[in-house]
């Protein structure tokens, strides 16, 4: 196997936020975290629940590219509405996008700039108070800027620990965000008071590289190590069964 | 009883400032050709409520709207709606944003004639911050948990499309989501079904299971045969997105010019056959 593209790191640094989940639904929004999502269940994680994006949860994992289209399997029905009912039972990992984060997690995607006139209207809250106040949230930010990990975001669509934590231990039980995925690094929230911290880098990325495009102070323990490479039968599965048509490099050059 | 009506007779029963809600999601299953029928008279200052698609963005486009209530306004293979941009980039509408599950809850309590129903969600988030009418509520159970009240969504009038559906108001839905189209419909005081056909009653079952019959009559007051009435939303498996064409609407965007002629082009034509006339020539 030649050496594993940044897209393919991050695609197993996604995967493996989703280690230990079980038998949850998976909810990967966008190009790579489905390739991460897809490489778990393939693996480490074969319990998984997943849809093909529209209401049928499908048993088999379909390519995100490529010419080959297998017949789907479908193991169940998941309407919008049957998806905010498992939202609100707390079975699920969702893996969004964020326009801006800031240092406590908090997540926006609604609009940047004012509220009443803003200078870019965004999709919308979404769906993103409703998960993060009841399950598992982890983010993936294929372009890691100080315009995206920013100081203060603009409008609270996700909610972070700072928000969390002030409506106290009953209303935030079910609060967690497990991990954030950039195309620089892993970042987590395991500091004392849930401020994020540089879990680890990417290869060929730095940690100053990072830091330059961080607007707030992250938390940088003494050694941080390398995200984990991807094995030869991580490989083999991203290139050959996951993504032959290669979406994930599109999506992350680097 | 018969009810079926006519997209000028159902549309004519609108006033200025109502609220309407609109059944879908995003550029899926849009009755669309209700929306085009609202262009073609002088309604103004509408608060719609909707899983927002181009439903919403012609409407902001037109100049129709006053307020919409919205979780997210999307065209699905285009990610941002570009005309629901341009007005609230514009400060040109106001908004009753709202997390997706607190609008179906809201939905919901208005089709349950509850004032309100407690979730957690929106708890911590703007959404709360943003829409300060928005009350909390405390479990009278000895957790005494605090959750949101999410109000009732009472809409004045909706509006959803169906694949099929038969004189009596009785619709069925052939794709694979439902969407909320039976919450919009059961928390609205007058309701109309438009539909790709209008079939016989007992013709249903030979369509789908009978699981997909999501309409009952007494949830509608008026039926509307709509053929290609979602276009250019989707509308499986009768037909799917029109993406060459949502491409062209969205491209309509990027001036008042190119609106102008897209408006001219599709949407001033003198009634929906024309519309999809006008459709099938490109």
């Amino acid at each position: 196997m030649s050496e594993a593209t940044r897209a393919e790191v991050c695609a197993v640094a996604i995967a493996e936020c989703f280690r230990g989940d079980g038998e949850i639904l998976v909810s990967p929004i966008g190009t790579l975290p489905q390739i991460g999502a897809k490489l778990a269940k393939l693996t480490f994680e074969p319990d998984l629940l997943m849809t093909d994006g529209v209401a049928p949860l499908l048993a088999n994992v379909l390519p995100v590219s490529g010419t080959e289209r297998p017949d789907p399997v479908v193991e169940g029905w998941l309407p919008y509405r049957k998806v905010f009912d498992q939202v609100w039972s707390g079975r699920r990992h969702v893996m969004m996008g964020a326009t801006q984060v800031d240092r406590f997690g908090n997540q926006n995607i609604a609009c940047i700039g004012d509220y009443a006139k803003p200078k870019a209207q965004l999709l919308g809250m979404r769906g993103a108070p409703g998960n993060t106040i009841n399950h598992t949230t982890s983010y993936w930010v294929p372009g890691h800027s100080d315009r995206v990990f920013v100081e203060r975001v603009d409008v609270v669509s996700g909610i972070g620990y700072d928000r969390a934590a002030a409506l106290g231990p009953v209303a935030s039980r079910f609060h967690a965000i497990r991990r954030v995925v950039s195309n620089l690094g892993v970042f987590d929230f395991a500091t004392g008071d849930h401020r994020m911290r540089l879990a680890s880098v990417h290869r060929g990325a730095s940690i100053e590289e990072i830091k330059r495009n961080t607007a707030f102070e992250l938390a940088i323990p003494a050694n941080v190590p390398e995200t984990r490479a991807p094995s030869d039968a991580e490989l083999r599965l991203l290139r050959e069964v996951i993504d032959p048509g290669g979406a994930g490099n599109a999506e992350v050059r680097a | 009883m018969d009810k079926r009506t006519s997209l000028a007779e159902a549309v004519a029963e609108l006033r200025d400032g109502m609220t309407i809600g609109i059944g879908g999601w995003g550029s899926r299953r849009k009755p669309m050709a209700v929306v085009r029928e609202i262009l073609r008279t002088s309604l103004k200052d509408l608060t719609i409520v909707s899983y927002g698609g181009p439903d919403l963005g012609i409407l902001c486009a037109a100049g129709r709207v006053k307020k919409a209530c919205f979780g997210f306004v999307s065209l699905d293979s285009i990610p941002l709606e570009p005309h629901f941009r341009a007005a609230r980039q514009a400060g040109a509408i106001e908004t009753f944003e709202l997390d997706e599950g607190m609008f179906q809850w809201g939905l919901y309590a208005a089709a349950t004639r509850l004032p309100f129903l407690p979730t957690r969600a929106g708890l911590g988030s703007d959404v709360l911050k943003l829409n300060p009418q928005l009350r909390t509520v405390r479990s009278p159970y000895d957790d005494g948990e605090e959750l949101v009240a999410m109000p009732a969504l009472e809409l004045d009038v909706a509006f959803v499309h169906m694949n099929r559906a038969d004189a009596a108001g009785n619709g069925q839905y052939l794709g694979p989501d439902p969407y909320f189209d039976d919450l919009f419909c059961m928390a609205a005081k007058r309701r109309f079904m438009t539909c790709e056909r209008v079939i016989r009653s007992d013709e249903f079952l030979k369509e789908g299971s009978v699981h997909t019959l999501l309409i009952n009559r007494s949830m509608t007051d008026g039926v509307i045969e709509t053929s290609r009435g979602a276009h250019f939303t989707e509308c499986p498996p009768d037909y799917g997105r029109d993406e060459a064409f949502q491409r062209e609407y969205a491209a309509s965007a990027k001036d008042p010019g190119a609106w102008q002629a897209f408006f001219e082009k599709y949407l001033s034509l003198e009634n929906e056959a024309a519309y999809q006339r006008a459709v099938a020539a490109r």
